[in-house]
């Protein structure tokens, strides 16, 4: 075949050669790939462009229709009509002109960071628990994993409920041991504390399981001539445990981050940005910035912007520093 | 598969492998430290949950007051109430539809894209798992936006659809890439038997493939599911007429700001938490070696 298609273009011969070899390929993620070209890249081109103009709910439409009485259509130009203004949303994002975009940086930073070091400090060390051989092994599994299978607005719920103060389970426990009661979402600090609570109940089974997985991934035989050749349980565990979760580890705190860095439920439901609005962090305080009262879909898209860029800066980042130490992912 | 029964395993019944010293000598303190950290663990897991069971049973009265009681006049009114008095059961059914099917759907487009990009290495494929990398990071409040604009455009604003193909630009990236993984840990000499055979790709993953990533399968489905059932967000967004609502939304009207309704709140919750509950019952013993893999290869 190539000695009779010489004379062909050769663009196009490649073009065939690829399709022979790669159509099946193809026509298994060409769903995907078209949903997500609709609903994502289509969406973060047309938010880019979103960010440089001031359209909002009230000013999207170019034209103001009104049924006249014979029952035609009139059209009128829209006086208010939304424009282009260039950077204006980043500057007043940037400049706390609209919202509290540094201090929301600020509580996101605080809360992903204590969120993830606990989910995985935690996780692990209930992995390492449970990958032993013990009794009652499947069912302490099924206990630990559970709050997974919880939706996440259900646990919410359930820590708002517990943390109430008047009616709350913990109020009540720390006054049956002679504590008065606590306002809970009184308090910036202590507001934020029971959201962390909330979040972490719920991320460490995920932790767990995934770690678990890895777990088991590390041939048994590594232990075996470790302790052979007298390592203590502490040094099988910091040379071999550790080093065997890397990728694993490396997968999922890297998720971790980007999904407690925008876990929307708990700060909306449990404290609602309590006391007035302090522990918002960006997700939430970008939602209610752009959507109470007048939807105000440039300044959602600027929040949006943002956080998605921060978002890549850190996993760029964080690629970066794994590569040095030679981890090729 | 990986599972153990809830029953001790005696060291006999491992593998055979070399006796484990490791494992066989554990001291009683370290026994009892080892159960005792993993007891509590296990009661804060599920005590919250639990507290919400006890106040579904309990009148009014008693949720509301500061008394720690377990038990006290039990009674199913608060269920009675969430049941037949409110738009409770069109909200469960319009979960159940958007869950299941976001659960359908996702677990088909999932499974076809992490094969291929397990299997096949076509052009397009690094970029496809960068972006797939890239749509975790999304947050809602930059896509919520313009995804309202094409709902509304296409006229799905208040409808159910609506909220599935939202839901799945969530989970099927991860979805797939999870599946990518588990595929990977199959032999590929089986794809090549296969293809000796006379199969072509798309028998080879739906005979031979498919129903050896049953755990995986059922780990994505679960996975997709959950993402579903307890979505906020997009549903506050594109959800207008309480007939449409699913139960994420419409419990919120049980906590208004001032006055909230504990006793039918914790009934729903309750309610709502069951087949979330029933889905991971199908799935727990998949987790783990379902999950395996997802994390490992890049």
């Amino acid at each position: 075949m190539s000695t009779v298609t010489a004379g062909a273009t050769p663009r196009s011969s490649t073009l065939r050669r690829n399709w022979d070899k790669h159509w099946a390929a193809w026509a298994m993620v060409v769903p995907v790939v078209a949903v997500l070209a609709v609903l994502i890249f289509y969406p973060l081109v047309n938010g880019i462009w979103l960010t440089f103009t001031n359209q909002t709910e009230a000013n999207q439409l170019a034209e103001i229709c009104t049924k006249s009485i014979t029952g035609g259509e009139v059209c009128k130009e829209n006086p208010n009509a939304w424009s282009f203004v260039g950077l204006d949303n980043y500057v007043n994002v940037l400049t706390g002109k609209i919202g509290e975009f540094w201090q929301w940086t600020g509580t996101t930073l605080i809360w992903t960071v204590a969120g993830v070091a606990f989910h995985y400090g935690l996780g692990l060390g209930l992995a390492v628990m449970i990958h032993r051989e013990m009794r009652f092994r499947g069912f302490y599994r099924v206990l630990l994993v559970l709050p997974w299978a919880v939706p996440a607005f259900i646990s919410a719920f359930a820590w708002k409920f517990l943390f109430n103060e008047q009616l709350g389970l913990v109020n009540s426990l720390l006054n049956a041991v002679g504590i008065d009661s606590v306002a809970w979402f009184a308090d910036k600090w202590t507001a934020l504390f029971v959201a962390v609570i909330t979040n972490i109940w719920l991320g460490v089974p995920f932790m767990m399981v995934a770690l678990l997985g890895g777990l088991q991934s590390i041939p048994e035989e590594l232990y075996e001539s470790a302790e052979i050749d007298g390592a203590t349980p502490w040094q099988r565990f910091r040379n071999i445990t550790l080093p065997g979760l890397r990728p694993v580890s490396m997968t999922v705190i890297l998720l971790g981050t980007i999904w407690t860095f925008n876990m929307f439920p708990i700060i909306f439901l449990v404290t609602e940005g309590q006391p007035a609005g302090a522990t918002e962090i960006l997700v939430t305080g970008a939602f209610r910035a752009a959507f109470e009262g007048i939807r105000n879909y440039s300044l959602a898209s600027t929040y949006g912007v943002l956080i998605l860029s921060i978002l890549l800066i850190f996993s760029v980042f964080y690629r970066r520093v794994l590569r040095k130490q030679g981890e090729v992912w | 598969m990986t599972t153990t029964p809830p029953i001790a395993v005696s060291r006999s019944d491992a593998p055979a492998r070399v006796n484990k010293p490791r494992r066989g000598r554990r001291s009683p303190a370290a026994s009892i430290a080892l159960h005792g950290t993993l007891i509590l663990a296990s009661l804060i897991a599920i005590g919250p949950i639990l507290w919400v069971v006890l106040s579904s049973f309990k009148p009014g009265y008693a949720v509301q007051s500061t008394e720690i009681t377990l038990v006290k006049d039990p009674t199913f009114a608060n269920y009675e109430y969430v049941l037949f008095e409110t738009n409770f059961p069109s909200w469960f059914l319009n979960s159940v539809i958007v869950a299941s099917l976001t659960m359908l759907i996702g677990i088909f487009f999932s499974a076809t894209t992490g094969y291929a990009l397990s299997r096949f290495n076509f052009p397009g494929r690094r970029s496809l798992m960068m972006v797939f990398l890239i749509t975790q990071m999304f947050p809602v409040s930059i896509l919520i936006v313009p995804i309202y604009a094409i709902m509304a455009s296409l006229g799905l604003i208040n409808t159910l659809p609506s909220l599935v193909i939202a839901y799945l630009t969530i989970a099927v990236p991860f979805c797939a890439w999870m599946l990518k993984g588990y595929f990977d840990s199959i032999p590929t000499s089986l794809d090549e038997a296969a293809s000796l055979d006379g199969c072509g790709p798309f028998r080879i993953f739906w005979r031979v493939i498919l129903p050896l990533a049953r755990p995986a399968i059922a780990v994505t489905g679960f996975y997709a599911f959950l993402t579903a059932w307890g979505e906020v967000a997009y549903a506050s967004a594109f959800i207008q007429t309480d007939d449409k609502y699913t139960l994420a939304y419409g419990l919120q009207q049980f906590v208004p700001q001032f006055n909230p309704q504990w006793e039918y709140l914790t009934a729903a919750a309750v309610l709502v938490t069951i087949p979330a509950g029933i889905v991971f019952l199908f799935a727990q013993k998949h987790l783990v070696s379902g999950l395996t893999a997802g994390g490992t290869k890049g």
